[in-house]
């Protein structure tokens, strides 16, 4: 494997993420809680969605073979997307998007302030920007972790019904393979499982705020990622979000 | 003498940001460069938020105001570095927001720390009351958060420090 070839992998790992995140974040629209809330993550789901276009559009110029972020959102198929399952998880709930996010996010925020410092200057320069915005996420995210974890009874309830249905996809997020080790020995990606230890420690600290159960060692899910093995999920977001470029791939607004 | 540049940079005060018409692109700081290569005007843009909706629309208005004043060729390429941040809003434009009922970021992004990157105290553009609290992180756009002012009761958008 080149180091090309590793980082149009890679960067499209990042953006596969924040794509599939900010499209199962985007249901909410119209949908949710209270006003304020919608647009909340209406607002996250766009900085997202931005941060996709930044990566595939970069990894479009990496592969060199002149496929835009679009031709790579919309006209790859389901084996060929890198996100892992957390993201393209149900939003079930209010508490279960949250949570989903919150996991997300804390991520997210220590893998942009490594990847900051990457030597590869776009994908830093996307970082940098970023990291803005992310910072943001995971101080909402955080807060309502917090405001219904410590709730009502049925508020910390779902809460903590939310972490056991999802914590089994939070391991995958650390996976690596040989992708990384190579842009990681030339300076590019950051080692995920240093993050994994900001990562376990953050995750900690809000549960304990929160009153909810950090959950003892379990057996980790994964597949995605690395190997393009989604869950059902999976086509079902697809077919929505790629139904209208493959029936009219010339369509303008 | 007037430079072409200096020209340029004067028209661009007559394009305003789509979403908040009150400011020009060039008093939210969004204009990185004016250069001009050969025969063709190259102009480098950043955008607030990675999402931002406005800048194609940004990028559209600019190529027209600068068409309409006899520049035909005219490049604009969207640049991520140097992150685009508050600190670039003009005096000019802090102003105007504040007139427009839009309280400015209260702060320099360098003092604040990441996680708690809310200011102390949002002053209310409508009655200068310091007596205010945060409802929402995220406002009407990206770059907003909404507030209260407990003197005066009126809702308003705060420019969030970034």
């Amino acid at each position: 494997m080149t180091q090309q070839e590793a980082l149009f992998t890679y960067t499209q790992r990042l953006g596969d993420s924040s794509l599939i995140l900010g499209h199962r974040i985007s249901e909410w629209c119209g949908h949710g809680p209270k006003l304020e809330q919608d647009i909340a993550l209406i607002n996250i789901s766009l900085d997202l969605i931005g941060q996709a276009r930044n990566y595939l559009s970069y990894a479009g110029e990496v592969e060199g073979k002149g496929r835009d972020e679009d031709k790579l959102a919309y006209f790859r198929i389901e084996r060929e997307f890198k996100n892992p399952l957390l993201v393209e998880y149900p939003n079930g709930d209010w508490g279960q998007t949250i949570m989903r996010s919150f996991f997300f996010d804390v991520f997210n925020y220590y893998l942009l302030n490594e990847l900051v410092k990457s030597k590869d200057e776009q994908l830093a320069a996307i970082a940098t920007k970023s990291l803005k915005e992310v910072t943001y996420h995971l101080r909402h995210d955080s807060d309502w972790v917090i405001r219904l974890g410590d709730g009502t009874e049925e508020s910390h309830e779902r809460m903590q019904n939310a972490i056991d249905e999802l914590w089994m996809y939070t391991g995958e997020l650390f996976d690596m393979d040989e992708v990384d080790q190579l842009l990681i020995e030339a300076g590019i990606a950051p080692d995920l499982s240093e993050i994994k230890t900001k990562w376990e420690a953050k995750v900690k600290e809000v549960f304990e705020e929160a009153t909810l159960t950090y959950p003892s060692e379990t057996w980790m899910q994964s597949g995605a990622k690395l190997k393009g093995i989604h869950s059902e999920e999976m086509g079902f977001i697809l077919a929505e979000m790629q139904y209208l470029p493959r029936c009219y791939p010339d369509a303008k607004w | 003498m007037v430079t072409t540049r200096t020209h340029i940079a004067e028209l661009l005060e007559q394009v305003s940001d789509p979403e908040i018409p009150v400011l020009t692109i060039m008093d939210m700081g969004v204009v990185r460069s004016i250069k001009e290569i050969d025969d063709a005007i190259h102009i480098d843009l950043t955008p607030t938020y990675s999402g931002c909706p406005a800048m194609q629309t940004i990028a559209d208005e600019i190529k027209a105001c600068l068409k309409a004043n006899g520049y035909n060729k005219v490049e604009v390429n969207e640049v991520l570095t140097p992150a685009w941040t508050t600190d670039w809003l003009t005096k000019k434009g802090r102003q105007k927001l504040q007139e427009y009922g839009i309280a400015p970021p209260e702060e320099s992004s360098v003092n604040k720390s990441l996680l708690q990157g809310e200011p102390k105290q949002v002053t209310c553009p409508h009655c200068k009351s310091k007596n205010t609290e945060m409802i929402s992180q995220f406002g009407s756009t990206a770059c907003k958060s909404l507030y209260k002012c407990n003197d005066c009761l009126e809702p308003f958008d705060y420019f969030k420090c970034i």
